[in-house]
């Protein structure tokens, strides 16, 4: 071996060791975050992806961690796109993850199968499939703090009150625009079922993905349609557009609601002045003044460790990352606790997730207070079906317009249940539960 | 029965019965029609001196209305950004030129098609990489294009709403349309753009440089990207989604063939406001959702009758 080879072998063997030492020596987890900050959903995957990265850097940065041991986090870029998602959940098993997020209602129904095999949790906070909330039937899926069929309940139940009681529906036409993918159908059943029992009637607007930018067709049948309210499940470039076509038909803005995910600023100010009343679904606070989100400010954003804009730090939708990042943090501390390791794996992660419970006390404890409201997950409910609220653009920012309210369980629960079980025998032969309740 | 009354009848009676919701239906599809028409113009300008059917077309409509957009977030006055996003296509053009066009020369045909897909590819990554994936507001006031609507009463109740933004997009389309016929038919080196249009060998044998006339087209249909970008950006935003859109400009081309100018114009009146009348009128009775899939439909209708497209050219190959 020649004198230039022999330096060059000890140089990459030096090299390794010195990279792989203080991987070694230090305690950690690694979760993949599937984002999408390009493509044309990613004016709503970028707030939510700086949301979960910001929260778990700051818990890095503050803390060292979590009890100690660090969190590894690297983002793997889906563009919205199920079969790119599905490559990342592979990737992410590849590497170990503690638990995967799709934040994608396609990439979720795809995983949901892979999950119980892989043993690696699936969490779709307030996605995916609703049904997934039956914890006997989905041991590995987890869809807190509410599933869509809660949030299209709670927009009807909203409706119902503006109008003075759900009685009041008959007759009345409620119209659902939605992207016409696995994410916008979702809420269709329930809807259905809702309309049949109160009697208004549904009128749907499928917005293809391609569309999302040339909607004048939808809100010209919706001038026809003269439909009493408007319900919306927007996602990316779909909602601003909605939101601009609304104005343009001079839709009555306050009888307008989207779901939680059509809430961004930035859906609600491509409307300009006009948008004003808009309305729709929240379960999260928005602004940057919880005690939290000052210490991401401090130590990750001033620091220069965030890409988010600081003129946007607090808003909606990165909010609701940093809920989504909280929940995976408490479920780390849960299975951290409930296993007697520091240094978890994906089985401890799902022990963890079933067993979560953030009360008030714990929110205020880990400086959110009333950042979201309590939730508990249990063996047999996976979603802990949370309260919601109704917020409304002033122009500027939102404004809660309602209190706290819980969806309409009575209702929602026996179709979750009998959906369930409609999976189940549709994905014969689905796997019984195995897995021992640890509540 | 019920069928053939749903089909024939009940469509032309709502259209009758709802005079201003009818000529609502005329304006918007003539609206998107215009823009349809405008994207086409981007793929025709290029198809017409080259022979390459440029699959870049839709990304840079994206680019296009960024640059402008990213340059004003940036502290740029609009109007010298709007300067500064034309020059910049301008580079696009030449570099295209220099780094995809001309080592390429003499290629065939699906290898320049292939080269535009490359572009496309790079143009996104690029596009994201400088602005970042954010959809971003158009900025209309600053440019001085008009916002707010009239609205003109019809009958009792009837309401026609004409945003202003969308009399400008037409106004502007027509402009363009009107620009780009003087240059073609009255000037130098629209001549020669069309002399190489008709037969490379024959135009190179006079004099007419190849090289310029690709730089030249490819700027065109930069300005016409930008163009697009602007109106398209202020009825929704500037986003990467806008990309897809211009798939729509397919049909347009398929319709008005793929070297006429005033055919992607007619064929994108057509295809628009076919659309928008099927969907509304028709679509009810297949649940909605017709409009992705009409357009191509109603071009494959004037293929059966004119394979060449309403103003193509007809190719007689003998032998």
């Amino acid at each position: 071996m020649s004198m230039l080879k022999l330096t060059t072998a000890a140089f990459a063997v030096a090299l390794a060791a010195g990279v792989a030492l203080p991987a070694q020596a230090e305690d950690s987890v690694y979760i993949q975050l599937p984002t999408y900050r390009t493509g044309p959903y990613a004016g709503s995957g970028i707030p939510i992806a700086n949301g979960m990265h910001d929260y778990l850097t700051m818990l890095n940065e503050r803390d060292g961690g979590i009890n100690g041991v660090k969190i590894n986090v690297d983002e793997c870029e889906t563009g919205y796109d199920t079969q790119k998602g599905v490559e990342c959940y592979e990737q992410a098993k590849a590497k170990g993850t503690l638990v995967f997020n799709p934040w994608s209602t396609g990439i979720t129904l795809q995983v949901i199968p892979k999950a119980s095999v892989d043993k690696i949790p699936v969490l779709s906070m307030a996605y995916g499939l609703s049904a997934a909330s039956q914890g006997d039937v989905f041991p590995w899926v987890f869809n807190p703090p509410m599933t869509y069929w809660d949030g299209a309940s709670g927009i009807i139940k909203y409706i119902g009150e503006q109008e003075g009681g759900l009685d009041k529906l008959k007759g009345k036409k409620i119209g659902y625009i939605f992207l016409d993918a696995g994410y916008g159908r979702e809420a269709i059943p329930l809807l259905e079922d809702l309309s049949k029992e109160y009697g208004f009637e549904m009128l749907q607007y499928p917005v293809a993905g391609k569309e999302m930018q040339n909607q004048s067709s939808q809100w010209l049948n919706v001038r026809r349609d003269k439909p009493d309210y408007m319900v919306m499940w927007g996602w990316g470039a779909m909602s601003p557009t909605a939101v601009k076509e609304a104005t343009k038909i001079r839709y009555p803005m306050d009888k307008f609601i989207g779901v939680w995910w059509s809430g961004g600023e930035d859906d609600a100010r491509a409307g300009g002045a006009a948008a004003k009343g808009y309305k729709t679904l929240n379960f999260n606070s928005v602004g940057p003044d919880k005690p939290a989100l000052q210490d991401i400010k401090k130590l990750v954003v001033d620091a220069g460790k965030s890409q988010v804009d600081p003129a946007k730090f607090g808003e909606n939708l990165y909010n609701r990352g940093v809920m989504n990042a909280v929940i995976m943090a408490e479920a780390i501390r849960v299975a951290q606790d409930k296993s007697g390791k520091t240094v978890i794996n994906s089985e401890d992660m799902r022990v963890g997730l079933e067993n979560l419970s953030i009360d008030a006390a714990r929110l205020e404890a880990i400086g959110l207070p009333e950042f979201f409201s309590p939730m508990q997950i249990s063996c047999k409910d996976h979603s802990g079906h949370t309260k919601m609220y109704v917020q409304e653009w002033d122009g500027e920012n939102w404004k809660q317009v309602s209190d706290w309210f819980e969806p309409m369980s009575d209702k929602v629960e026996p179709l979750l249940a009998a959906a369930a079980e409609e999976y189940k025998t549709s994905n014969a032969p689905w796997p019984a539960r195995a897995e021992a309740c640890a509540n | 029965m019920d069928t053939l009354y749903a089909v024939f009848v009940d469509p032309f009676a709502q259209m009758i019965d709802m005079p201003d919701f009818f000529l609502q239906v005329l304006w918007e599809g003539f609206v998107a029609g215009v823009l349809y028409a405008l994207i086409a113009l981007g793929f025709v300008l290029i198809f017409k001196a080259s022979g390459v059917f440029n699959f870049a077309q839709g990304i840079m409509v994206v680019f296009a209305g960024l640059t402008l957009v990213g340059l004003h977030e940036k502290g740029v006055p609009a109007w010298l950004a709007l300067i500064l996003a034309i020059a910049v296509m301008g580079v696009l053009a030449l570099a295209v030129e220099r780094l995809v066009m001309r080592p390429l020369v003499n290629q065939p045909d699906i290898i320049l098609l292939m080269s535009t897909i490359g572009l496309t590819y790079f143009l996104v990554g690029f596009g994201e990489f400088v602005f970042g994936g954010e959809p971003k507001q158009m900025i209309t006031r600053e440019l001085g294009l008009p916002t707010g609507s009239t609205a003109i009463e019809i009958g009792e109740n009837g309401l026609l709403i004409l945003q202003h933004i969308d009399i400008a997009a037409a106004a502007i389309a027509l402009l363009m349309v009107a620009g780009l016929g003087i240059f073609f038919n009255k000037t130098r080196i629209g001549r020669a753009l069309r002399a190489v249009a008709d037969d490379h060998q024959a135009a190179l044998s006079v004099g007419i440089s190849l090289n310029q006339i690709w730089v030249i087209v490819w700027f065109a249909a930069g300005i016409v990207a930008l163009a697009t970008g602007i109106m398209w950006g202020a009825r929704s935003d500037v986003s990467f989604a806008l990309e897809i859109i211009a798939l729509k400009a397919l049909p347009v081309l398929i319709l008005g063939g793929f070297t006429s100018i005033p055919g992607a114009i007619v064929g994108g009146l057509i295809i628009g406001i076919g659309e928008k009348l099927g969907e509304i009128y028709w679509g009810p009775l297949v649940g909605g959702g017709i409009e992705s899939w009409l357009a191509y439909m109603i071009a494959l209708i004037f293929l059966l009758f004119r394979p060449q497209g309403l103003f193509g050219e007809r190719i007689i190959e003998r032998v």
